[in-house]
């Protein structure tokens, strides 16, 4: 069993990292009470981006995943002009940036296709990466799966713990009463957004220049749109979060694995699964109203002008 | 008064005006408040109080005049320039985060280095200082209004504040409580903090304040001693005339049992709301029965259950003997059940409507609908019929709800209820921001429909109300109902106790 298990459980983790980025970076927007639903489009931005400015210099990733996460602010700056500061509809402004993405990408992407990179090697982390079983499933894997983990700690403790958390989760539940009290809800909003955007770039980076690093036409495949289920189903909190998108990546290769295996079932159902098992599960496990009332920054989605 | 010379005021307002497109909210107000003095502010709802508070908070900039702190002249453009200043407000409607406890609450308007741990402990230690325990580690939606009061205030007190401003604070206080605040308030004083206390309630004034200054329309009416004046002569200059009272006949009419309420219980899906246990009463034709209690102890949803919104077990709520809990709120009311609710915009009435289609959304079961289609002008005549006899001041059936004032609003949705003829009426919060005299003009209306045999059930937060109309009182306090009481037998302090969840014989 556990020979079967082991290849499925190793490959988990990197189909996990992007929809935690993603996710993550959707979570501290929500927070503030931003809904952008262009994580796709800030994803497929990044991801082209990416994979143009690695093509360009001799195949750098870092140089990839850098400019993948400053695409993806630019696109989270075009959402926030419009959705905060303009105080347009978010829902209106993110469907706009996901569909503009998409269609950018593509426009931008027809000389790559095709093209592909030679991604990043694992590294193995010392001493850890021996411990058996546990140690190649967690800590043989490339380097910005452990950013992504980092990452999640980083943004767990500001959130529960610092007084930049405490501010952003006071702006997303009640903007009127952080106005009065003197905070700058539009700016602190406009910090969240732009985080976001970052998070989601470095996510589209990652698939176009280490997961897959090669570019196809709308690769992020859905998982901008999973990224922003999984904050709403993980009830906003960041640990929730982790083990919904690390449940879609165990379900992801397993489907490979039984592809691989030609079970008798449409490859599209198989295809599928991943996406169906994860709001499944969060569904069942979101079901909780309290929870889900006592963690819903309660502004979320509503422009918020101030002095009025 | 000849101490006034010698003690430079605290905050002095020479003149303030502020105008809101035509109306003039505050003309020429002056006062002036010395440290250590605690000085009322005496008005009616729409006396220009809250508008002048504003003013000084940095809310709301006056169109004309001074403000002098310590002697200085000073421009405050934004609470938080008054904060500097060493003003602290605590609001009547609160500026808590519901999600977050009660230290991050304070941490939030804390300008020091972030260590919630020895916040934590300061806000403990002030508490109890001043008589005001609190839970710093207790999110805020899990506390009581009054114990998010008490947040509130002690967030003022870290700020260290010179004046202290507190709008209408009692209204959600029991009366052991407003008790607490007042010896807080006097404590405060003795260290010098100046405090300007907002209230309508004549009495309060009176135990607590040095001085008063009297608004009506947005002027200064008057400047007292309160102690030295009577309720009446206060009144007087408050309302311009005496204080009115209800005329309570005896019912004379046959008595019977027209609401049963059976040993409801029913959770709250809301995790802020409160779940009902064991809900015991009846209310007889002839009769008002008076629910106290302060809000958020299950008031919203004991009405729900009553009027039909949240559907019940079948036989915990019975109209004239028959079991109505399962029934929807349209179907209760085709049984003769009439409701007003809390919230008079948004629930009550549809504000974008005109006061002719509000009156259809009830009243379309008098003849309004024929075969299906509206009959639009016998809807305007049902309006126009009500608006004629409760005396409603609007432009006509035409006027839409929001542009009425809230006592104009509220004898409308009372007079539509009223016109179906109703065997029973649920009615909350009656006169919540009614002035005076319509207070006044729905409390007789609701005692003279009892009369005529409609069972009638208030729910309501002020006390002296419940007093005034009710023949029976009970209290519901943590989603339990107290046996009610006949109003002679009992007192306010008897339900103060009550309120503040302490069973019946804790009270005996």
């Amino acid at each position: 069993m556990i020979d079967h298990l082991s290849p499925i459980l190793i490959g988990t983790l990197g189909a996990a990292t992007p929809l935690v980025l993603a996710g993550l970076g959707e979570l501290v927007a929500e927070k503030a009470g931003v809904m952008n639903l262009g994580v796709e489009g800030m994803m497929l931005i990044g991801a082209i981006a990416a994979f143009a400015a690695a093509v360009a210099s001799d195949g750098s990733v870092t140089a990839g995943l850098l400019a993948g996460m400053l695409a993806g602010v630019l696109a989270a700056s075009l959402f926030a002009l419009l959705a905060l500061s303009l105080a347009a509809n978010q829902a209106a402004c993110g469907l706009a940036l996901t569909i503009f993405g998409v269609g950018l990408s593509a426009f931008i992407g027809q000389s790559y296709v095709s093209h592909s990179l030679a991604g990043l090697p694992a590294l193995p982390l010392p001493g850890l990466s021996q411990i058996p079983w546990l140690g190649p499933i967690l800590f043989r894997q490339d380097p910005v799966v452990y950013l992504a983990f980092l990452l999640y700690v980083a943004v767990a403790w500001v959130l529960a713990r610092t007084r930049i958390g405490l501010i952003l989760r006071a702006v997303g539940e009640s903007p009127e009463a952080a106005h009065a009290i003197g905070y700058p809800v539009l700016g602190i909003r406009w910090a969240a957004t732009l985080t976001g955007g970052a998070f989601a770039g470095l996510a589209g980076a990652y698939l176009s220049t280490v997961y897959t690093p090669l570019w196809v036409q709308n690769m992020t495949a859905g998982r901008g749109w999973i990224s922003v289920a999984l904050v709403v189903f993980a009830t906003w909190k960041p640990t929730r979060l982790l083990l919904g998108a690390c449940l879609f990546g165990g379900v992801t290769i397993l489907q490979f694995h039984a592809q691989g295996l030609g079970l008798d079932l449409p490859v599209e159902l198989l295809a599928a699964l991943p996406y169906l098992a994860t709001v499944i599960v969060l569904v069942l496990i979101s079901r909780d109203r309290k929870l889900l009332r006592l963690n819903l920054p309660a502004s979320l989605g509503k422009p918020f002008v101030p002095g009025r | 008064m000849t101490t006034r010379v010698q003690v430079e005021p605290r905050i002095r307002l020479i003149g303030i005006t502020k105008r809101y497109h035509s109306l003039v909210a505050n003309d020429q107000v002056s006062l002036q408040v010395a440290p250590g003095e605690i000085h009322a502010v005496l008005g009616e709802n729409g006396a220009g109080k809250s508008t002048l508070m504003k003013v000084i908070y940095g809310a709301v900039r006056a169109d004309d005049g001074e403000l002098m702190w310590n002697g200085r002249q000073v421009e405050i453009d934004s609470p938080d320039a008054a904060r500097r200043l060493g003003i602290g407000m605590v609001f009547q409607h609160f500026s808590l985060f519901e999600t977050l406890t009660v230290v991050e609450n304070i941490a939030l308007v804390l300008d020091e280095p972030f260590d919630l741990a020895a916040l934590a402990q300061r806000v403990e230690s002030v508490s109890r200082a001043y008589g005001l325990p609190l839970d710093p580690h207790r999110p805020v939606h899990s506390l009581s209004v009054g114990e998010r009061q008490r947040v509130e205030i002690v967030r003022c007190l870290l700020q260290k504040p010179q004046l202290l401003i507190l709008d209408e604070p009692t209204s959600v206080l029991t009366p052991q409580a407003v008790l607490t605040l007042f010896d807080t308030l006097r404590k405060l004083a003795a260290e010098g903090v100046a405090i300007l206390y907002i209230s309508h309630k004549l009495h309060e004034i009176q135990a607590l304040c040095d001085r008063a200054t009297v608004m009506r329309s947005g002027r200064v009416t008057g400047e007292a001693i309160p102690r030295e004046e009577t309720p009446a002569s206060l009144a007087r200059m408050m309302i311009g005339r005496e204080l009115p009272h209800c005329a309570i006949p005896a019912y004379l009419g046959q008595r019977r049992t027209v609401l049963e309420v059976r040993a409801l219980s029913l959770r709250s899906e809301d995790p802020f709301g409160t779940s009902l246990e064991g809900i015991h009463l009846t209310v007889e034709a002839g009769e008002i029965l008076g629910i106290a209690g302060i809000s958020g102890n299950g008031q919203n949803e004991l009405m729900a259950a009553l009027s039909g919104e949240t559907p019940t077990a079948a036989d915990s709520v019975l109209l004239d003997g028959v079991p109505i809990g399962r029934l929807g709120a349209g179907q209760r009311r085709d049984r003769g059940l009439g409701f007003v609710p809390e919230e008079r915009l948004g629930r009550g009435a549809v504000p974008a409507m005109s006061l002719a289609r509000n009156a259809l959304l009830t009243g379309h079961r008098k003849g309004m609908v024929r075969r299906g289609l509206v009959d639009y002008a016998a809807a305007v005549r049902f309006a126009a019929a009500i608006i004629e006899r409760f005396g409603v001041r609007c432009s006509g059936p035409e006027a839409l709800a929001r542009a009425l004032s809230g006592g104009n609003l509220q004898k409308f949705i009372v007079g539509r209820e009223i016109a179906q003829s109703p065997r029973l009426l649920l009615v909350s919060q009656p006169t919540w921001g009614v002035d005076v005299g319509a207070s006044a003009q729905l409390r007789q209306t609701l005692v003279d429909l009892s009369r005529e045999g409609v069972a009638i059930l208030v729910v309501s937060e002020e006390l002296e109300e419940l007093f005034e109309i009710c023949d029976r009182i009970a209290v519901l306090a943590g989603g339990r109902l107290s046996a009610p009481q006949p109003r002679a037998a009992t007192d306010a302090e008897a339900i103060g106790l009550l309120m503040a969840g302490h069973s019946m014989s804790a009270a005996a």
